[in-house]
């Protein structure tokens, strides 16, 4: 049993807050995360039968596509899939070894790999599927948040965001403290009606998902006017006519 | 149990060294940072300097690691050592290698160059490529073009003298429309996905025409679920819809596009249908006080109805009146294509209503003064913030070409083209209507040779490259009467025609980047065939065949000379101004490739190849005048080979000190200077420039001084196109060079002056009956224009592929998710397994294009999904329509040649229960080259950072 840290007034939550409305599954965040992440502080995350059938590698993000709802009035939907950072983070309770722990000063959720046994408990404590075996290692790999990024002096202030946000093309993945209402996330969490996953859960998850946007598709069209029945050209042309286009 | 956290290294070293270069992982031309330790790739980010991405990656472009370091890539020149197919290679050395291709190139050159087929695939090199096939004197050169978007550039280059993804792109920054048509993703990749991101954030609506409902139709706000090959007919309704509504720029329209010019009535005549012209030749308009005077005329009063008698009493009217008469007829009612569209005659309406209310109610004047090419100054830029963007999934069908020039008919009368929010140019075009001179290639002859691009733009009958007879010149019958405007040649048809050897036979296939043996067939099965068959005295039908690939593709076994490539990330390369550069609406601009890893392999970049071939053989261009190679390698050639005086590949940094733009001396440190800048060159248009650039005085001057363009004048949007009406004529029988009569039926039908829809050729000419689905293809976003399938972690996402169709028809037939299901067409069938989806529309069925890989090639174990499960549904599309009277014409579109791979038509049915689960149809598991090593069976990547 691992303990939680204690919050503080004002804790600070990063977290990501991810636009399902802007989503188009281009898997970049998926291998962006990948490539930084094979040589950042949980490196390396394997690939097993890379070359062959039955491929399947670590990956700290995942983007799940699927359909909901039916016909037309259906929607295809790109799920981007990664630690929500909770705070009520059952994967750090349950850890028996204080591997897993979650930050005081920022909230990310780690894993000391040097204490971590490959119990796999937490994967079976996440709700959300958001935990790495590295079977190779025989160690529990997740999304560091990027914490090798997010304060690295060696990276341009503007670039010192998570991998899967710096090179989403839609600009889908937003990067910040969801603890400070006057955050830019917060505020965009607030605007959009972000919501969290699986509330009923009480893992309470840091990162937030925003919806896909309302558009009212009219079932029919306004009535320009009345649908002629049969065209008469001439008299249609005649409106043209009289046009003098001057350059 | 809290314990001490661990020590977190909070900024570690990216590497020693960063490197910026342009990906390549697709077509996209990102611009990328290469942080690197020892020379190992640590990790690629996007540019955030870099105009085309601006920081951002696609997921193919984050991948790029794993396609550098693929056990695929190929480690020698290889020559082949047994029967062709068998794959039986023996490693030799570049010298070797370039003296075998030497001895038959040079042979083939004495003799007859036009035996000498040169096809490159995803090229983009197709500067230096076509110069070269040009120098060899061979007609008989193209890129993939043909396979991939010719009617889309065809279409638009000879409607409004840019075209849609590489000419020109959605105003993202004030678009509140997007109206998007057909499969489109990625082309291209990160500026689509950019400004849909920019478009959604400010609450604009983006609306997408697509029979799938998958990436970006996923996130449309708008869904149109239209049949596949009908968005033609769609765009004429809307048309029809604009023009019975009065809701049509008039203005623009006598402006900018030649709806004021009249033509010529006189049906049977030899002047029926082309433009009257003065004594001078220049295009007349009507003037209501002045009557028949020059359109250019600046203070013109045009009428654009009416019929008119010329001075010399022949009678005219203005496109305008040919234009309504056509859209307002019944034909193109909502009314009367909803049934062929699949889509609601009140829908239709509902959505020419919104793109109407838009573009006229919602307009954008933005306060910017601007001059136009007749001397007015205007003080603001009005514009119509209607948005289209179509690609593949218009151009993959026969009646393509046509369908591309009705959308661009919509943005004419809506007056959205190059104003604010509207769809723009990219820089350097417009260029005039057409672009260029007529295509090189008549005349060829031994050790000459010849003069011009070999890619380019018939103007009508007597451009076309034909013998007296109508016989093609060229191999794949590209710019003959079966593809007129062919303008990115028919690569396609290459093998099939040589095959057949019509018009003749050749003697060396030399190909680049091109998997012809696989996906990048519309019958992979019969160019095995072609590739392996051998004539009665025994030598193979095609006698050589070179072939230069970085990696293991299925067609590297066909080949009997293998030159190994580098990888995107070991060349210097570039995306050159005088090919498809990386300018957008905001400016021109092109960009380079740098070696950013040394490769560890006896490879050599192509294009070097290319030059050193070219000195080798004595091309003229690449031979100083005592015989020596003119060029080093690539670099040497980018910096300092001149097309013209002071015009070379890269328009940047010109001159002795790098300060001129476009036309300059070469410059020694021009390579330099562009690494020094990002790897790209960019020249910001001022914001008068910005938009009206085909009218804009100050655009036109500049681009005409940077070389751009050959003149100042206005480009002037063409509605009625006088090059298809005159192969018409030709085919109605006026003038010296008419088509066989095989084909005159098909000429004067399919080369109309004005768009017209009519049903994909395919689907006219056999009994589609037992066929009632269409079926059509797409690449997912992380593996488009990519070669991914050997990509560890590209192949983890989509490592197979299953066929979808609508959950109501597959629910009819009692079949449900991963059901074994032959597929059935006119050419054969396959097998695979289904998927069943509500998003798509319900006659269609699709699948991932190009996931299925034969068993043994990328150096993939036979047992993996690629080849147990994955498949090509080109194995039932044929390279042939049906044929008639004893002719069949390729499988495209009948004025550009465009394969119609989207046309095809299947049924679906259901596997016995006791057949094997596995694809079909299969062939013979490939053998690597040797040497090559095997590949791992786990990955543990990771530079530098943990021992």
């Amino acid at each position: 049993m691992t303990c939680l840290p204690e919050l503080v007034p004002g804790q600070k939550k990063l977290g990501l807050v991810i636009d399902l409305d802007t989503c188009v599954g281009c898997q970049s965040c998926a291998t962006n995360c990948k490539e930084w992440n094979a040589s950042g502080m949980s490196a390396p995350l394997p690939d097993f039968n890379a070359y062959s059938a039955g491929a399947e590698g670590v990956w700290f993000n995942r983007v799940h596509s699927y359909e909901a709802g039916e016909g037309a009035a259906g929607k295809t939907v790109h799920f981007p899939r990664s630690c929500l950072h909770c705070e009520n983070a059952a994967c750090v309770t349950v850890c028996p070894t204080g591997a897993s722990y979650k930050r005081a000063e920022d909230g990310i959720v780690l894993v000391d790999a040097d204490k971590c046994i490959g119990c796999q408990l937490c994967a079976w404590a996440c709700a959300y599927g958001a935990r790495e075996f590295d079977e190779d290692e025989g160690v529990m790999k997740k999304c560091t948040l990027c914490v090798d990024r997010i304060y690295n002096e060696n990276i341009p202030e503007a670039q010192r965001q998570p991998a899967c946000v710096n090179s989403c093309p839609t600009g889908a993945r937003h990067f910040g403290d969801l603890g400070d209402p006057e955050s830019d996330v917060s505020k965009l969490v607030a605007a959009r009606g972000g919501f969290e996953l699986m509330p009923e859960m009480d893992y309470k998850p840091v990162n937030r998902y925003l919806p896909p946007r309302k558009h009212v598709v009219p079932e029919q069209g306004k009535p320009v006017e009345d649908a002629p029945t049969a065209l008469d050209i001439k008299s249609s042309l005649l409106r043209f006519m009289d046009k003098v286009l001057t350059r | 149990m809290p314990g001490a956290e661990p020590h977190i290294d909070y900024s570690p070293s990216l590497g020693d060294t960063v490197k910026t270069t342009t990906c390549y992982m697709c077509a996209c031309r990102c611009g990328i940072k290469v942080h690197l330790k020892d020379g190992k790739v640590r990790y690629i980010e996007g540019n955030p300097d870099h105009p085309v991405n601006k920081g951002v990656l696609c997921g193919k472009g984050s991948a790029g690691i794993m396609t550098q370091y693929a056990p695929a890539r190929l480690r020698a020149p290889l020559l082949r050592v047994g029967e062709r197919g068998a794959g039986e290679f023996k490693e030799i050395s570049w010298a070797e290698a370039l003296d075998i291709a030497t001895g038959w190139l040079s042979k083939v050159r004495a003799e007859d160059p036009r035996r000498l087929a040169f096809f490159t695939g995803r090229d983009q090199s197709q500067s230096l490529t076509g110069f070269w096939a040009a120098q060899f004197g061979t007609p008989n050169f193209a890129a993939h073009g043909g396979f991939c978007s010719v009617n889309m550039a065809a279409g638009g280059l000879y409607t409004i003298g840019g075209s849609f993804w590489e000419f020109g792109e959605p105003d993202w920054d004030r678009c509140k429309y997007l109206l998007m048509f057909g499969v489109a993703e990625d082309h291209d990749s990160n500026p689509i996905k950019i400004g849909i991101g920019k478009l959604k954030a400010r609450g604009g609506k983006f609306a997408s025409v697509n029979p799938v409902r998958t990436g970006y139709s996923a996130v449309a706000d708008e869904w149109i679920g239209i049949r596949p090959g009908t968005d033609g007919l769609f765009a004429l309704a809307l048309a029809h819809e604009l023009l019975r509504t009065d809701h049509v720029d008039t203005a623009f329209l006598a402006r900018y596009t030649n709806a004021p010019w009249l033509v010529v009535r006189n049906p049977g005549g030899a002047d029926d249908g082309l433009f009257a012209r003065d004594a001078e030749g220049k295009p007349l308009a009507w003037d209501r006080a002045r009557g028949a005077i020059p359109a250019a005329t600046p203070d013109l009063s045009a009428v654009l109805a009416g019929s008119y008698t010329l001075p010399d009493g022949r009678t005219a009217v203005p496109v305008f009146q040919l234009m309504a008469e056509r859209y307002m007829a019944p034909e193109y009612a909502p009314e009367a294509v909803a049934a062929t569209c699949g889509i609601p005659a009140a829908r239709i309406k509902r959505i020419a209503a919104e793109i109407a209310d838009v573009a006229f109610n919602q307009a954008i004047t933005l306060d910017q003064p601007w001059t136009d090419v007749y001397g007015r100054h205007h003080e603001t830029m009005v514009g119509r913030p209607v948005a289209f963007h179509a690609m593949r999934g218009i151009s993959a069908h026969s009646n393509g070409f046509h369908s591309c020039r009705a959308l661009h008919v919509v943005q004419m009368l809506l007056g959205a083209v190059d104003t604010p929010g509207s769809w723009r140019y990219k820089s350097p075009f417009p260029r005039p209507i057409p672009p260029g001179p007529p295509p090189a290639g008549k005349g060829a002859r031994p050790n000459t040779p010849l003069v011009g691009n070999i890619l380019s733009f018939p103007q009508g009958p007597d451009d076309l490259l034909v013998e007296d007879d109508g016989t093609p010149i060229r191999i794949d019958k590209a710019f003959s009467w079966e593809a007129p405007l062919g303008l990115h040649g028919m690569m396609h048809t290459v093998i099939a025609n040589a095959g057949a050897e019509d018009p003749y036979s050749i003697d060396t296939l030399f190909m680049f980047m091109a998997n012809m043996a696989w996906n990048s067939a519309m019958n992979p099965g019969e160019v095995i065939r072609i590739l392996t068959e051998r004539k009665a005295d025994g030598e193979y039908r095609i006698p050589h065949v070179i072939y230069s690939d970085a990696f293991f593709s299925e067609t590297v076994p066909y080949a009997d000379l293998i030159l190994p490539d580098t990888t995107y990330l070991e060349r210097w390369d570039a995306i050159s101004i005088l090919d498809r550069p990386i300018g957008s609406s905001h400016g021109p601009g092109d960009s380079i490739r740098q070696p950013v890893v040394q490769p560890d392999r006896d490879v050599r970049a192509f294009q070097t190849v290319l030059i050193e071939l070219g000195a080798r053989l004595g091309l003229p261009a690449f031979t100083k005048e005592d015989g020596s190679p003119r060029f080093k390698d690539y670099a040497d050639y980018l910096t300092n080979h001149q097309r013209s005086p002071g015009v070379g590949p890269l328009a940047g940094f010109r001159g002795p000190d790098g300060d001129k733009k476009g036309v300059g001396e070469p410059n020694p440190d021009q390579l330099q200077r562009y690494v020094e800048n990002g790897c790209f060159w960019r020249h910001e248009l001022p914001p008068e420039q910005s938009y009206f650039k085909h009218a804009n005085a100050a655009y036109l001057k500049d681009s005409k001084a940077m070389g751009l363009i050959p003149n100042e004048n206005q480009i002037v949007m063409q509605i009625w196109s006088e090059p298809l009406q005159k192969f018409r004529l030709a085919a109605q029988g006026h003038g010296a060079k008419q088509p066989p009569e095989h084909l005159r039926a098909r000429v004067e039908k399919y080369c109309d002056p004005l768009p017209i829809w009519y049903t994909p050729l395919e689907q006219q000419m056999h009994d589609t009956t037992p066929f009632p689905l269409s079926a059509i293809t797409q690449r997912p976003m992380h593996m488009y224009h990519s070669w991914g399938s050997m990509n560890a972690w590209l192949r983890q996402i989509t490592g197979s592929n299953k066929l979808y169709l609508a959950r109501e028809r597959g629910e009819a037939q009692g079949l449900v998710d991963d059901d074994w299901v032959w597929v059935t067409s006119r050419n054969g069938k396959l097998k695979c397994q289904v998927k069943l989806m509500e998003g798509v529309n319900p006659d269609t069925v699709w699948t991932w294009n190009a996931i299925g890989k034969r068993a043994g090639a990328w150096m993939l174990t036979p047992d993996s999904p690629e080849a147990t499960k994955g498949f090509l549904l080109n194995h039932v599309i044929s390279e042939w329509l049906p044929a008639q009277e004893g002719f069949r014409s390729a499988n495209a579109d009948p004025v550009t040649g465009q394969a119609a791979w989207y046309d095809l038509r299947v049924s679906v049915e259901k596997c016995a229960v006791d057949e094997v689960p596995l694809t079909a149809p299969t062939w013979d598991t490939l053998t690597p080259p040797p040497e090559l090593p095997p590949a791992p069976d786990m990955l543990r990547y990771t530079v530098g950072v943990k021992p």
